[in-house]
């Protein structure tokens, strides 16, 4: 019986830890939290900022060229 | 083409697109790599972008050749320029990338070996450029120097690093772009990823061309 016992436990344990190992941490959290949000909307902000100053580099550089 | 505006629209759609979809859309859960693994949605356009710089730089060098316009030459010059660029942030975000998921930020690896001798070999364009005064002379013997160091290029960073075992995917039997490494989920962002920067880098390309050239007229006036 104690042997069965601890047989028992023993599996239990390894059980708890297998679970462990296959838990692979992601950022769950932030998501659910909606902070994600927060991260996206400055990366798009940023983004946006680098792309609309292209279009005015372009738009200069047109005016320039026009003016030749 | 180069001062139509669709596919500058294009490239900004995507670009946009790719920062809400890399941020949010899911991706496999991997040890070590953790969320991390949206890096590659950033780091490997950078390398794309700097490919079709190159690309477009060597066409331009193989035309000059042919048509001894000198324009040609400026384009293939202000590629690799933009080229350059691109394979410094490549570079940097690798590195930023590498010190966290491979413990060093210069592990000894083929792929980054050879990517840094490729951009060697194109700083070394440059400096031949910069030592050649008379311009068509420099035009014409920096435009055989790309030919050959473009072939050169995509050895050392496509070809070779496959051969050996490698820490990038998709080399030295380690799993490529395609197996489980890269879901479907992910490719529905790393590839529009891939063509947005491939078109930003060829829009700034074009800029510097468009300057250059301005330079160019400028200088034969006085």
């Amino acid at each position: 019986m104690k042997k069965f016992i601890s047989f028992l436990s023993m599996m239990f344990i390894s059980a708890i830890l297998f679970a462990q190992d296959s838990k692979i941490e992601m950022a769950d959290e932030l998501r659910n939290s909606g902070k994600i949000y927060v991260v996206v909307t400055v990366m798009l902000l940023l983004f946006l900022a680098f792309i609309i100053y292209l279009f005015t580099i372009d738009k200069r550089l047109k005016k320039i060229e026009k003016g030749k | 083409m180069m001062y139509k505006s669709w596919w500058k629209i294009l490239a900004s759609v995507l670009v946009l697109y790719t920062v809400v979809g890399g941020l949010l859309i899911k991706v496999p859960a991997l040890p070590i790599l953790h969320e991390s693994i949206r890096t590659v949605y950033f780091h490997v356009p950078m390398w794309i972008g700097m490919f079709i710089a190159y690309l477009v730089s060597v066409i331009y060098s193989v035309k000059y050749l042919k048509s001894n316009n000198i324009n040609h030459d400026l384009m293939a010059i202000e590629a690799v320029n933009t080229g350059l660029v691109f394979a410094l942030v490549g570079f940097a975000s690798g590195m930023t990338w590498a010190n966290f998921t491979w413990g060093d930020y210069w592990p000894n690896d083929p792929k980054l070996n050879s990517s840094a001798i490729a951009t060697l070999i194109y700083l070394a364009y440059v400096v031949l450029r910069g030592s050649l005064e008379e311009e068509q002379k420099r035009a014409k013997i920096s435009a055989v120097y790309n030919i050959f160091a473009f072939p050169i290029m995509v050895v050392l960073i496509f070809i070779l690093p496959r051969l050996t075992d490698s820490l990038h995917p998709g080399n030295g039997g380690n799993p490529a772009f395609g197996t489980y490494d890269l879901d479907s989920n992910m490719k529905l962002v790393l590839y529009p990823a891939m063509i947005g920067w491939a078109l930003i880098s060829t829009w700034l390309m074009t800029i510097r061309y468009r300057i250059r050239i301005l330079e160019n007229k400028n200088n034969q006036i006085n």
